[in-house]
């Protein structure tokens, strides 16, 4: 009864690391959440027809921010939508990404100057893994987006799971910020003249990636 | 009708003293009406066989800025079956200072349905009062919005709900991550090919 090993006549073992393993189902399954907030929605939908077919890639979208792996941030997102698209991705079980496609969500887009109503850049309100350029990118683009996400998913591994991680990393920043209060102050201090000095950088990316922490 | 006429329509019924102003030297000659008596004025000619301006085409809001101190708001009537057209206006002082109260217009909305929702917007975005109006709330920016984006004075807000408004270099540091971020020699940061060699 055992047609595998009849057909192929190996031996019906397959020797893999389970990060591998875990790896290869995750990103040959990225169930996206099916929402979109502006044009750039239009040319989501054009990727997940049949022209561009993202099905290919295990790409369906999903009715429920519970059964999706990653966000499609696509369009602009407004004050409005803002504690939407947060409360969204904070429905969506672990481990979850998220895609922020087209300028708008990048960073605000044509709205970066003089929009009162765009939130300028949606990794303001949640992270974000991978950005996809365009006004609105051609669904290309987003099947790139896609291929990308799909390179980062390949480095993880569960000796360090990412959702630990960004925990850790947020904990110890607190930590460092509640230690280091008047020094992190005098550097800002610094920075704000001379925003090129190698020393400060990294505190000024860490106080900027994470505004919501 | 034509304008003239239409303007000693409403003289004849409502006395001389309703239109504040009227302006013939525009493309578009248009009418300045007392402000309290508008509602009443329009519901004449929405309901009179001899105008029946059967419809709003727009209403619009203009903050004229803290200098001039008055904000106006523009009606486009039109009449479907005479084809023909008026625009009317009204002008109000404008909250400049804190402590001034919201200038309000009388409403429209119960004429013609189409001004509720532009009275809103104006509302949200210009930031008229229209007194008797049934709903009159935010309809485009979110309900804790703090100021009227439209007026000329507007400042944004700093933080809406834990986020930072205004656009600032955060983009700078939290996009791309997947190198180093490579840092540009501080002595150098931008050499200037147009510029001279030093003899």
């Amino acid at each position: 009864m055992n047609i595998p090993q009849d057909k192929t006549g190996e031996g019906g073992v397959v020797i893999t690391k389970l990060d591998d393993l875990l790896n290869w189902a995750r990103l040959t399954s990225l169930f996206p959440m099916g929402f979109g907030l502006a044009c750039c929605a239009i040319e989501m939908m054009g990727a997940y027809a049949s022209g561009y077919d993202l099905d290919r890639f295990g790409i369906i979208p999903r009715a429920s921010p519970r059964q999706s792996d990653v966000m499609i941030v696509a369009g602009t997102v407004t004050f409005k939508m803002a504690d939407r698209v947060r409360r969204l991705y904070e429905q969506m079980p672990e481990p979850r990404y998220v895609i922020s496609m087209g300028s708008c969500s990048n960073c605000g887009g044509p709205y970066w100057e003089h929009g009162y109503h765009v939130v300028k850049g949606v990794d303001r309100i949640i992270p974000v893994d991978v950005y996809v350029p365009g006004c609105p990118p051609r669904p290309e683009a987003l099947i790139g987006g896609f291929l990308k996400l799909q390179e980062i998913i390949r480095q993880e591994t569960i000796r360090a799971p990412r959702a630990v991680q960004q925990i850790m990393a947020r904990r110890m920043n607190n930590e460092e910020s509640l230690m280091n209060n008047d020094e992190s102050k005098v550097t800002n201090g610094e920075l704000e003249m001379n925003p090129l000095v190698e020393g400060n950088d990294e505190i000024e990316l860490k106080s900027q990636q994470n505004p919501t922490a | 009708m034509l304008f003239e006429e239409i303007r000693d329509f409403i003289a004849v019924q409502f006395g001389a003293e309703v239109i504040v102003s009227e302006h013939t030297d525009n493309l578009q000659p248009y009418l300045v009406l007392d402000t309290e008596r508008l509602a009443e004025v329009c519901l004449e000619l929405h309901d009179n066989e001899l105008t029946y301006f059967d419809f709003l085409s727009s209403v619009t809001g203009i903050d004229n800025g803290p200098e001039t101190g008055t904000v106006e708001v523009v009606y486009n009537l039109y009449s479907i079956p005479y084809d023909h057209s008026l625009m009317l206006k009204v002008v109000v002082p404008r909250n400049t200072n804190a402590g001034e109260p919201i200038p309000s217009v009388p409403t429209v909305s119960h004429i013609w349905r189409t001004a509720d929702w532009q009275e809103r917007e104006i509302f949200d975005l210009v930031g008229i009062l229209f007194k008797d109006h049934p709903d009159m709330r935010r309809i485009l920016c979110s309900a804790d919005w703090e100021g009227h984006p439209l007026r000329k004075d507007y400042k944004l807000q700093d933080y809406y709900h834990g986020i930072k408004v205004p656009y600032d270099n955060h983009n700078e540091y939290s996009g791309f991550r997947g190198e180093p971020v490579r840092l540009i020699d501080p002595e150098e940061p931008f050499t200037d090919k147009r510029a001279k060699p030093e003899a």
